[in-house]
């Protein structure tokens, strides 16, 4: 079980801020790559620039993952 | 070494937090300073407007810690005696101060480079999000700069 975090454009676009995911896949890749594949607003949404984060780190499609992560998926930022 | 880092909601007070950095330490030398504001014109892609609002949204907890390793890093590259980091989030009206970032050191090129180093790379690296609203109601995200990128790769290549 890992726990999945939208935020800003992402989170508005998808219509909700997070969920759980019970089986992930291996990496952070896939797991978009899957989210991805849900239909046309989740197309759009990954289809963009995204970045990620694996535990609050920022990380890439590399990263594996581990029961009880949680990852993050954001627009780049615009602070400042 | 102080060290103060906060995301609040509250605004903050720049001669308080000058105080706070520098009391007791007669060993600095100097403060910069950064406050950035709400400005009242922004352009996001071709259409430039006049905002009415503007709403930051972060990611509690990761935002903590990426300000927590700028700050690391700015201290390890140079001899700095304070650092204070303010962001806030929320709903801010024009005019209204959103980030404040002080680095005291000795001397001041090190509390000049160390105070634009981070925000440079605060602006590509810590998970704030600005959100504006125009006076006609409507809402849109700001979308980040490639001049951002640019600024902050320049601390990556120059000594």
């Amino acid at each position: 079980m890992i726990q999945v975090l939208y935020f800003a454009r992402l989170r508005d676009r998808l219509g909700t801020a997070g969920e759980e995911i019970a089986d992930p896949p291996a990496t952070l890749g896939e797991l978009a790559d899957s989210l991805a594949a849900r239909g046309d607003d989740w197309a759009e949404a990954f289809g963009g620039k995204v970045l990620m984060a694996v535990n609050q780190e920022m990380a890439d499609r590399g990263t594996p993952l581990s029961d009880g992560d949680e990852v993050g998926f954001f627009p780049p930022v615009t602070g400042g | 070494m102080k060290v103060r880092i906060s995301v609040q909601t509250a605004p903050f007070d720049l001669a308080e937090e000058m105080s706070r950095l520098t009391g007791g330490d007669v060993g600095i030398g100097g403060v910069a300073s950064f406050v950035g504001l709400v400005r009242a014109r922004n352009r996001v892609g071709e259409r430039e407007a006049e905002i009415s609002t503007l709403t930051l949204e972060h990611y509690p907890g990761m935002t903590e810690k990426a300000l927590g390793r700028i700050v690391d890093t700015a201290r390890e590259r140079w001899p700095l005696q304070g650092v204070t980091v303010i962001h806030r989030v929320g709903e801010l009206q024009l005019g209204d101060p959103i980030v404040l970032v002080l680095t005291a050191s000795a001397h001041r090129r090190a509390a000049f480079e160390s105070c634009e180093f981070i925000m440079d790379i605060l602006k590509t690296e810590a998970p704030f999000w600005k959100k504006e609203r125009l006076p006609d109601g409507s809402e849109r995200w700001v979308d980040a700069r490639e001049s951002d990128g640019a600024a902050a790769a320049r601390w990556l290549t120059s000594p």
